[in-house]
């Protein structure tokens, strides 16, 4: 049924109509909307058989969210940014441990400087951690994805996380189609847990591994991740009928077909980009863009291959490894390989910068026009007088203090101290 | 597409102005996406909410620079913010005030924009009249509908009741109701001028 | 606890024999029915307090609920010497996550079986004094005010054992560690530091708080069997002398657990919801010097000159013990 709503509450809805047996809920800021409506809708019964546990830091999240997993019980969390980081031991845990817990993760920078906006370091500060990465591009996905995380998940027991922007989806309200209970009972059946604790069965779970065996049991992991690039399609089409609409998959495609430049982007961005795309479309230009839904496991042969007939690919991204480069960048580098195309590595939105039209217009017309060096990291927007300024500053050996400071009082929005 | 930017201090219910602004146009069978920019949330604080609406589905992921319409709920803002950037002629303006817009020094915008789109409504003394409490978003979307008619002033006194239930909402949509008749009036009266 | 008068043989110790008391009144670990839920084949040190503190603990604890019960382990040597891969000495449901994550994974565990209706399986979890006092303090505090229905059992042998024998919250006032050694003018660790967790369990008004030793082992199976007849959040802080960490002999772990107590240097109590119920009395009061001397961690202490001063301050922590939980008889002091 469709309605009007802010993403967090269709979420919600969503994840309740998953039938979790527990959720583990930790507030932060922007994901709070989330936990606190499914604290509602298991205190009136909406999500009944649910055990609602307000933990006392994201590290216990995660690790009740383990302990129920354990123990046979569907389990669900949500956090952002620095709670994901505090679970970060938790998550390699759980992920080594094969239990299929899902968790919304409403993306947002990672401090310091401390920062509540929308961009994509957590969820790229845990690529490694064995978990499955999805992004969401609309709330309506967001809201399909979370069924088809659980069902991933289960399958094959291996934990996924769905990315959602912080605050440009959590709070945005749109038009969003929520499936039936019995839709999403037909989809996802009841959680069967390949392990479990059970007193007349008893396992030993958690053992140490030694040099002997690691190495396997890490392979049988990379192979058992492998394994959801065929999945995650097969899910997305059996969605497809079972709700009639396309939601998921592995990328998506936006007027690939005679591209000859391609922007490549992961979650809301896509909309903006595509409206772009569009426009420039219109004058002509054959541009093109292609969305990375599910970013781990990463789907490099699909992208080569959606890749292939472009010369020019410029991955936007809203977060990078500093003092290293760009992330989608490099995977986008690594998955094209030989081919003759140039991938542009572009860092946008960082701390919740809104990405413009006008700005991609901007780029990709420096782009085209051969203004852009394909061999270094570009930043979208920034502010290189600014920079350019605060880097003087610490030439002529003042004392370097914090750049943010120094940044924001010239911005007038720190009134303090006196003007350097 | 038509972009809404609602200009408030936090508390006064920009933010749920658009949300309810999205809703009643959803209900109207079209598109519409409401958000708000995210600053620290203090009360008293300048916020912004945006809502855009359209009939195909939006796709955009930006703040709303080109505005066809702002709404000011709190004129203390003027001076203090630039409540009218990207605001071209053929945009509407309303604002919250209980004095003419020549007397904020609105006159010049008001001319370039044209005596139909631009007009003050006294959102906050209709509001502590028929809810009692100033808070003057609900009255402003009833003018907003009469301003521009965008949306229909049944659908919003709907998405009024629905957001807030029973005697709160039913006074939010008074409020809403008599707003929009003083855009009524206000319009034939320099229509007739 | 039932009392039972019985006629001890003059062995030279006051420790009556199972054999001489009513079969019902005989300890879980000397039938032949027991769980063995730590069954033999670890890797644990000889002498290793914890180990036979684990297996009385959980086999009463399988007793009590008739076997259906699952046990969450943080990491230490409990976890390390029972779970050697491929192999596992343990006989029940057991898991093992993090080190710190301990009382949250019991937590979620416990969540876990409500939400299938399965509450009649019990938890219990178990870490080490560093897994509980320190690093899974946090988590441990959280499963307390949730009132989770956890029994939480620390198994207390003052410093990070597995890692090397390093300073825990734990470990006591001049005893020396890998990180506190007895150098400089403060040999040892440091006086004025350190927590006693359960008084701060009872801070939490849980329904149920214990402390035991691996020296009274009826009392420690009492007292597992005693919490697990309470639903809620309890905790079982048991007293478990290391051979290898503490540099004493193999054969004295029982020795050293009773030395402590009747020194005073670790009260034996329970409590419920924050106030103290029972005490069990020191029987026959020692000098805490009796109690260092076999320990090669608090070695410094002794010889010549050694440090008089430090053993009195260490007597006087004794006597506040002694004091503010009653453990002499009456009249006394």
């Amino acid at each position: 049924m469709r309605s009007q709503i802010e993403g967090s509450q269709a979420v919600a809805r969503a994840v309740t109509l998953c039938r979790p047996g527990v959720i583990a809920a930790y507030p932060i800021s922007p994901q709070t909307h989330i936990v606190e409506s499914l604290s509602d809708r298991v205190r009136t019964g909406e999500l009944a058989h649910c055990e609602y546990l307000m933990v006392e830091s994201e590290f216990g999240a995660m690790s009740a969210c383990i302990g129920a997993s354990g123990a046979g019980a569907r389990s669900y969390t949500a956090t952002s940014s620095q709670g994901l980081l505090f679970m970060a031991e938790a998550l390699f845990n759980a992920s080594g441990l094969g239990l299929p817990i899902v968790m919304t993760l409403a993306n947002r920078a990672i401090g310091a400087p401390i920062n509540i906006w929308n961009d994509h370091s957590d969820a790229m500060s845990m690529r490694d951690s064995g978990w499955i990465q999805l992004f969401a591009e609309s709330n309506q996905e967001a809201v399909d994805l979370h069924i088809q995380a659980f069902r991933l998940a289960e399958t094959l027991s291996v934990p996924v996380m769905v990315c959602m922007d912080g605050f440009v989806l959590t709070h945005a309200f749109e038009q969003v189609d929520l499936p039936t209970q019995e839709q999403v009972d037909a989809f996802l059946p009841p959680f069967i847990p390949q392990q479990s604790l059970d007193p007349t069965d008893p396992v030993t779970i958690g053992a140490m591994v030694g040099p002997e065996a690691f190495t396997e049991v890490k392979y049988l992991m990379h192979a058992k991740q492998m394994e959801a690039l065929d999945l995650v399609p097969q899910l997305a089409d059996e969605f497809d009928e079972a709700f009639g609409r396309r939601s998921g998959g592995l990328l998506k495609p936006y007027r690939l077909e005679d591209a000859e430049t391609v922007v490549v982007a992961l979650g809301s961005v896509l909309g903006t980009i595509e409206e772009v795309v569009d426009a420039m479309r219109d004058e002509g230009l054959a541009l093109g863009a292609l969305g990375i839904t599910c970013f781990r496991p990463w789907p490099g042969a699909e992208v080569r291959e959606a890749l292939s007939g472009a010369k020019r690919v410029v991955v936007v991204e809203k977060a990078f490894a500093v003092g290293a480069g760009g992330i989608v960048g490099q995977n986008t580098r690594d998955a094209t390989r030989g081919l003759p195309v140039e991938v542009y590595d572009v860092v946008g939105g960082l701390g919740g910068r809104p990405i413009s039209r006008a700005s991609v217009r901007a780029l990709l017309d420096e782009v085209l026009g051969g203004q852009l060096d394909p061999h270094r990291l570009h930043f979208l927007d920034l502010d290189l007088d600014r920079v350019q300024r605060e880097m003087e500053r610490s030439r002529h050996g003042e004392r370097p203090g914090p750049h943010a400071e120094h940044m924001l009082r010239d911005l007038g929005a720190v009134a303090s101290g006196t003007n350097e | 597409m038509f972009a809404v930017r609602i200009h408030g201090r936090g508390g006064q219910g920009a933010v749920t102005a658009a949300e309810m602004l999205s809703v009643a146009v959803f209900d109207e069978g079209r598109h519409a996406q409401a958000f708000p920019t995210f600053g620290s949330e203090r009360t008293g604080a300048p916020v912004v909410a945006f809502c855009r609406i359209d009939d195909r589905p939006i796709r955009l992921r930006e703040p709303i620079t080109d505005p066809d319409a702002v709404i000011v709920q709190d004129p203390t803002l003027l001076h203090q913010v630039n409540l009218f950037a990207g605001l071209e002629s053929g945009g509407f303006l309303l604002v919250n005030t209980s004095r003419r817009l020549g007397d904020l020094g609105l006159d010049d915008l008001g001319r370039r924009l044209s005596p139909t789109h631009a007009i003050a409504v006294p959102a906050t003394e209709i509001a502590r009249e028929h809810l009692g409490r100033p808070l003057p978003n609900a009255a402003l979307l009833g003018a907003f509908a009469a301003l521009t008619e965008v949306v229909s002033l049944g659908a919003v006194c709907e998405a009024i009741r629905s957001r807030f239930p029973g005697a709160v909402g039913e006074g939010n949509a008074r409020a809403a109701e008599v707003a929009h008749e003083h855009v009524v009036s206000s319009l034939r009266r320099s229509a007739d001028a | 606890m039932a009392f039972q008068e019985i006629k001890l043989y003059q062995t030279g110790t006051f420790v009556a024999g199972n054999r001489l008391l009513d079969p019902e009144q005989r300890s879980v670990q000397a039938r032949m029915g027991r769980s063995n839920s730590l069954t033999s084949g670890h890797r644990a040190c000889r002498g290793c307090g914890e180990a036979l503190g684990a297996r009385y603990v959980l086999d009463a604890a399988m007793r009590a609920t008739n076997g259906n019960m699952v046990a969450v382990n943080s990491t230490g040597c409990l976890e390390v010497f029972s779970t050697p891969y491929p192999e596992s000495s343990w006989q029940l449901p057991w898991l093992h996550s993090l080190f710190g994550n301990g009382p949250a994974v019991a937590a979620g565990v416990a969540a876990g079986l409500r939400a299938q209706s399965r509450d009649d399986i019990r938890v219990v979890g178990q870490a080490g004094d560093g897994g509980t006092v320190d690093i899974g303090f946090g988590a441990l505090s959280g499963m307390f005010e949730r009132n989770d229905d956890v029994l939480f059992v620390c198994y207390d042998n003052e410093g990070y054992m597995n890692t090397g024998v390093q300073r825990s919250g734990a470990t006591p006032p001049a005893a020396r560690t890998a990180n506190t050694k007895a150098l400089g003018p403060e040999p040892g660790n440091a006086f004025g530091q350190g927590k006693f967790v359960p008084l701060i369990a009872m801070a939490h008004e849980i329904p149920y708080v214990a402390t035991a030793t691996v020296a009274e082992l009826h009392d420690l199976e009492y007292k597992v069997e005693k919490a697990m007849s309470f639903h809620g959040a309890r905790y079982l802080h048991v007293f478990v002398p290391c051979p290898l960490g503490w540099g004493a002999a193999s054969e004295d772990t029982i020795k050293l657990a009773r030395l402590a107590k009747e020194s005073g240097m670790f009260p034996v109590f329970e409590a419920e919801r924050g106030d103290v119920t029972e005490v069990s009395r020191i029987r026959r009061q020692v000098p805490v010097e009796e109690y260092l001397r076999p320990q090669q961690r608090y070695a410094h202490l002794f010889g010549d000159p050694g440090r008089p001063d430090i053993i009195a301050r260490l007597q006087a922590r004794a006597d506040r013990n002694i004091a503010r939980f009653g453990l002499l008889p009456e009249g006394d002091d």
